[in-house]
């Protein structure tokens, strides 16, 4: 076990590597570069476009640039945005914290809720509350988050004025307000983005998690159980759902990477102050060097969901811990 | 003798097209006396594995048990219970053991998990005293070095291994009752033997009754002390073991004894039964094996029956009439 976890970690640094070199590299093919912009809205001259250019490093090999971005980056250091004008790694700190908030919300109640619905769903197969859980979860599946959120927005955030509609924080809040009343503040601007996002990747899981116990639902194994004399919480919960997990812990693994990119659409129509809305407008600006830190937190989280799939099912499943 | 166990005209159905529901079990009566073994016989598709399951109302949905069925043991009327009633006879009353020890172990939880909860849902003790109660019904079915084998998981086992296991989860709860449905099918040949051996030792040692049911002719023989021969949903034949096996008299039961190799005598070719068990929801009209049988005559038309056909054996053929058989025929 010790050894394999080794080597999966092995494995998932070269991933990561192999990750970062493709970015950085195809960032660079991509056409356009960072200062191509800057003359299109005010008369900048050659010369001064090629000594930005030198000073960003730009006007080196693309191998040298990389070895230049690695170094930095053994160093914790991103480099210096050149949208922005200031480092990389304090802009995205600034930034993580709100779409870690949105991210983790949103799997937190995907991951409860969902997985909750859809073994209530197998276990109620073909009944009434299976076939309202069904069409709700598709029409939920099928609609866009950003339109979602815009109507959502409108209605509860305009119409009703029931809850913020843009933003973390209410400007208005006194400059003195305890710690709770502003934890209450950001979690009220919290309640719409969220409900957004997760009312799409809930229905997902939901029915991923229904489909896993249906399976679970009709193997020998689950018969055996009611046949000892278990109660049929047991039954369900604790031989049926640890079974059906398995197939949705690869569905965690997939979502995980929402903790740091959040949700681009969500963000820029709630306002939030996410790396969506950030890494989108550097998508734009060519802005590589923030563009490269925003894309390796999610190359990061990309592999770190493997892994944490992989690790999660040698420890649940003693076949392969053991086998 | 004290009836442990009555089925009185059990009928399963299933939903089948445009609101219709078929019967894969269709009246089946029999009971079960105290240290009994009676083996229910038949093709697979002939409803009696349904017959085990819904004896502790286990039918999987969509199916059910329909209104008229009777179930008893002793004075619990089973199909009456619902809920945490029905929950405390499951395994306490009757114990089940399933054909495939593969599939029938939940292969995320160890031995010693999978035995202890089966007591511990009947038991009011503490888990340590289950485990003592787990240790000894692995060294009662016969598993070497017991206490390394709790910790283990279902995977580590061979399928020997694991029917003894099942078979230990079985007896977890000291029912009254083992129901053994087709429990050495999934196995080797010399494992079957040796799981057969460990059934017929602990019924001797526990005084259980036993319902082995089982599509396999050989392993009724010298352990079974009656027999009833299922064909379509319905029993067709019922006799104590050395009289069916001495005179088979349905024809359906006839043909499964000429489609089983013989080792001695000369070299024969086998006798199987022409055609195949017709589907649950198109069960001929009349005799259920008029369309196969041999014999079948005018009088099949009209659906006959369990008849006499001599002390303690009865038949579901007319032919019953014409052959009652004088002592041992």
């Amino acid at each position: 076990m010790r050894s394999w976890l080794l080597l999966r970690l092995i494995q998932a640094v070269i991933a990561f590597v192999v990750a970062l070199a493709l970015l950085f590299v195809l960032m660079r093919a991509a056409p356009g570069d960072p200062l191509s912009r800057l003359s299109a809205d005010r008369p900048v001259s050659r010369q001064e476009i090629e000594a930005l250019r030198a000073r960003y490093g730009l006007d080196q090999p693309v191998g040298t640039q990389l070895i230049a971005f690695v170094s930095g980056l053994l160093h914790g250091d991103l480099g210096v945005s050149i949208e922005h004008g200031r480092p990389v790694t304090s802009l995205l700190a600034e930034r993580l914290p709100a779409t870690i908030l949105l991210g983790g919300s949103v799997l937190l109640l995907n991951f409860t809720i969902g997985l909750w619905l859809g073994v209530r769903q197998a276990v109620r197969r073909g009944q009434r509350e299976d076939r309202w859980l069904t069409t709700l979860s598709l029409t939920g599946y099928a609609m866009p988050s950003f339109w979602l959120g815009l109507v959502l927005a409108w209605l509860v955030g305009v119409e009703w004025r029931l809850l913020p509609a843009a933003g973390m924080q209410d400007p208005l809040l006194e400059a003195d307000a305890g710690f709770l009343s502003r934890a209450g503040d950001v979690l009220r601007h919290l309640i719409l983005p969220v409900v957004t996002l997760s009312i799409v990747s809930i229905a997902a899981t939901m029915r991923y998690q229904r489909a896993a116990m249906l399976e679970v639902l009709r193997l020998p194994y689950m018969v055996t159980a009611r046949a000892k004399g278990l109660a049929e919480h047991d039954v369900t919960w604790r031989h049926g759902w640890r079974n059906a997990l398995f197939p949705v812990i690869t569905l965690f693994g997939l979502w995980l990477p929402i903790l740091v990119s959040g949700s681009v659409f969500v963000e820029t129509v709630f306002a939030w102050p996410g790396l969506g809305a950030l890494a989108a407008a550097a998508v734009g600006s060519r802005d590589y060097p923030l563009l490269m830190g925003a894309s390796l937190l999610v190359a990061a989280l990309v592999v770190a969901g493997g892994l944490i799939t992989d690790v999660a099912y040698a420890l649940l499943d003693p076949r392969v811990r053991l086998g | 003798m004290t009836t442990v166990l009555e089925v009185n005209n059990l009928r399963v159905s299933f939903p089948g097209p445009a609101h219709s529901r078929f019967c894969p079990v269709d009246g089946v009566s029999f009971s079960l006396q105290r240290g009994e073994t009676l083996a229910l016989v038949g093709e697979s598709g002939c409803g009696k594995s349904l017959t085990s399951l819904a004896l502790l109302q286990l039918i999987p949905a969509p199916g059910r048990i329909e209104s008229g069925s009777g179930i008893r043991l002793g004075d619990t009327d089973v199909l009456a219970l619902k809920g945490e009633a029905l929950r405390r006879i499951r395994g306490r009353r009757i114990g089940m053991i399933f054909q495939d020890p593969m599939t029938s172990l939940n292969p995320v939880f160890t031995v010693e998990a999978q035995i202890t909860e089966g007591i511990l849902a009947h038991f009011r003790i503490s888990k340590a005293e289950a485990r003592d109660r787990a240790l000894q019904l692995l060294q009662e079915v016969g598993i070497p070095d017991p206490g390394e084998r709790l910790k283990a998981y279902p995977h580590q086992l061979s399928g020997g291994m694991r029917q003894r296991v099942m078979i230990a989860i079985a007896l977890s709860a000291e029912p009254e009752i083992l129901v053994a449905d087709e429990p050495t099918t999934a196995l080797d040949v010399t494992v079957q033997a040796q799981i057969l051996e460990v059934l017929d030792d602990l019924r001797a040692r526990r005084g259980m009754a036993v319902l082995l049911i089982t599509h396999d002719l050989g392993i009724v023989a010298g352990r079974a002390d009656r027999v009833a021969v299922m064909y379509a949903g319905q029993i067709v034949e019922e006799a104590s073991t050395p009289r069916l096996f001495a005179s088979p008299s349905h024809p359906y039961t006839q043909g499964l004894f000429a489609s089983v190799p013989r080792i001695t005598g000369p070299l024969q070719r086998l006798n199987p039964i022409r055609g195949s068990v017709p589907a649950a929801s198109a069960w001929p009209t009349g005799c259920r094996f008029r369309p196969r049988c041999p014999k079948a005559f005018d009088r099949s038309e009209v659906e006959p029956p369990l008849l006499p056909v001599g002390p303690d054996h009865r038949m579901r053929c007319w032919l019953a009439e014409q052959t009652k058989e004088t002592g041992h025929g």
